[in-house]
């Protein structure tokens, strides 16, 4: 279905004289504006998108103001961000916004990835937009780890000595490799300096990927609840006004809940061991990353034994990778012609099971190295790997899935007459 | 038609050999222009060439454990107990995942001095039972409260995801009572 979307039309004389020499303002029309046709159907779970967008807003804008103030040196970190907490005017709710932001930005990137898989969007023809979604996801995992180390307190310091220590695991070189990031043996002066310039660089490159991500989706049109693709030109509506003010409203809650979080429980997602400057001759009792990596962590944790000839370390680190890399070939593991979760009545209970199965694995990373805890773990990252490299390919095989309506407008007809 | 162009392969002309060499060296400026850039981010020279640590031995008893600083990073000096000794020794080679005799990770006639590096060989955390009032473990010598591996009274892994023994650092006794690391 070849949609034509109304062009853009400069409304006076200083418009047009610009739309010919730069146009920018066509640019906008076309990407976010009346000029992109969207399903009419979306439901909220498309709204995480811009919500991501925005949460990646707050964190550029107030990372540029605490970059202002912050002092990267091992010796001065620490003290220049209580500084900015006691002295700069406003520092408190700036630093509060952006530990705030990082928060919402992984909850809404993980709303949005539980949506792509749910309703199938990662299928052709968007593969594309997904593989440079998961590209985004670990860029934004990178950005967050770097970012969490400046406040060389002790979770920063032992998170940068046990992240880097993921590497030691790659054959021959690990350790080299390990000394290399770190610019010494253990963190020190020069690994503070280099994690702020890596922290400072990486989000303009996330920007530049959510360019493309923006890029590919245009190619091939939003998907939607159904999995059904556009065929008549009313089944659309232009992204502005309609999905833009929907946007804004969303915007609006989200707002709603990172103003509750900065002025009411500015600490609630940050450990108190953090508050205590990093100490590189004693590691804290219970080490444990942020909420958004408990997941993966437990993963890491999972693997105790040594087998087939490898050890559990290397398992371990292979296993997390794999966690993280397994997002990006699920256009590849899923081969059933739905597209969509609605019409797969057996694929909407494993998927379920799978959410279920990720909080299980977050409560898991969050607890101490301890059992119960390594024990169900080991259950729930079993389920993880199997959701993704076995559930998904053989589902298709046996699955009876609904009927599937020929048209958006047949599929939402019948949902607003039950 | 000079005799060189021959020698090419038949789709290929002359314009296409300059096209490739061009490129082709260009490729290879730009990795010899990138090695600096990789290489500035090694240990400077302050960091890597960071000096031998001496510490005097005398003080500490049987059964109490030292943490010193060598290259930044903290070093486990640990003097074993009769008892300690003999646990260490009673265990079977093949119970180990990184089979090592304390004799062979100690200095001779000088068994009870274990001396290690204070970080686990998994991800590098500072192991617990250093300090007094710390666990030791189920195996008397080290658990790491991150991962949940616990070492012997040798300092060898015997459970969870650490790889290896924790590493016995180059260090040599320059007298009865001082060592010297590195």
């Amino acid at each position: 279905m070849n949609l034509s979307p109304p062009p853009y039309r400069p409304k006076n004389s200083f418009t047009r004289w610009l739309d010919d020499r730069l146009p920018v303002i066509r640019l906008l029309h076309d990407v976010i504006g009346g000029g992109y046709l969207v399903p009419r159907n979306l439901n909220w779970l498309w709204n995480f998108g811009v919500l991501a967008g925005i949460a990646l807003t707050i964190q550029i804008v107030t990372g540029l103001a605490l970059a202002m103030h912050y002092v990267a040196s091992s010796s001065e970190a620490f003290n220049s961000i209580e500084g900015i907490m006691r002295y700069v005017g406003f520092g408190w709710l700036i630093r509060y916004g952006h530990m705030a932001g990082a928060s919402l930005f992984f909850a809404a990137l993980y709303i949005h990835m539980f949506r792509g898989v749910y309703y199938g969007s990662y299928k052709a023809p968007r593969e594309m937009i997904w593989l440079i979604g998961v590209l985004l996801f670990m860029l934004a995992m990178a950005t967050a780890f770097l970012g969490y180390t400046l406040v060389w307190g002790q979770m920063s310091y032992w998170a940068a000595q046990v992240i880097t220590g993921l590497f030691s695991v790659v054959p021959f070189v690990g350790e080299k490799i390990r000394i290399w990031i770190l610019g010494g043996f253990s963190p020190n002066a020069a690994t503070v300096n280099r994690f702020f310039v890596l922290h400072f660089t990486l989000p303009f490159v996330i920007l530049a990927v959510v360019g493309l991500h923006v890029w590919a989706l245009h190619r091939k049109g939003s998907g939607n609840p159904t999995g059904i693709e556009v065929q008549k030109p009313e089944e659309v509506v232009p992204m502005h006004p309609y999905y833009v003010v929907k946007d804004a409203v969303a915007v609006c809650v989200f707002l709603l809940i990172f103003c509750s979080l900065v002025f009411f429980y500015p600490n609630a997602f940050s450990d108190p061991d953090n508050y205590i400057p990093a100490n590189p001759f004693s590691t804290p009792a219970h080490i444990k990353p942020e909420w958004y990596f408990w997941p993966f962590y437990a993963v890491l944790r999972s693997f105790t034994v040594n087998f087939m000839g490898i050890p559990a370390k290397v398992w371990g680190v292979l296993g997390m990778g794999l966690s993280v890399i397994v997002w990006g070939l699920l256009p590849w593991l899923d081969n059933s012609p739905v597209r969509s979760g609605r019409y797969r009545p057996l694929f909407r209970c494993f998927f379920l099971f799978f959410l279920a199965d990720m909080l299980l694995l977050g409560f898991c990373g969050k607890q101490p190295a301890e059992e119960p805890w390594i024990r169900l773990g080991q259950w729930a990252s079993l389920y993880y790997f199997a959701f993704f490299l076995v559930i998904l390919p053989i589902l298709p095989l046996f699955e009876k899935t609904k009927a599937v309506p020929f048209s958006i407008d047949e599929a939402e007809n019948k949902r607003t007459d039950a | 038609m000079p005799s060189s162009e021959k020698s090419l392969p038949k789709d290929m002309d002359r314009r296409d050999f300059l096209n490739v060499a061009a490129v082709g060296l260009t490729g290879i400026g730009v990795c010899g222009a990138a090695v600096p850039f990789i290489a500035q981010m090694n240990p400077s020279k302050d960091v890597a060439e960071q000096e031998k640590t001496e510490v005097d031995i005398s003080s500490v008893q049987p059964g109490q454990t030292v943490k010193v600083v060598w290259r930044g990073q903290p070093v486990f000096i640990r003097n074993l107990t009769e008892q300690e000794i003999t646990e260490a020794n009673a265990v079977a080679m093949s119970d180990l995942r990184d089979p090592e005799t304390l004799e062979q990770r100690t200095k001779a006639g000088k068994n009870n001095w274990l001396v290690t590096m204070a970080l686990c060989t998994h991800l590098g955390c500072i192991p617990q039972g250093g300090n007094a009032g710390e666990p030791k473990g189920e195996y008397g010598g080290y658990i790491c409260s991150c991962h949940g591996s616990a070492f012997d009274t040798a300092g060898r892994i015997r459970r969870g995801p650490a790889p290896t023994n924790l590493t016995v650092p180059p260090y040599r006794f320059i007298s009865p009572s001082v060592i010297s690391i590195g």
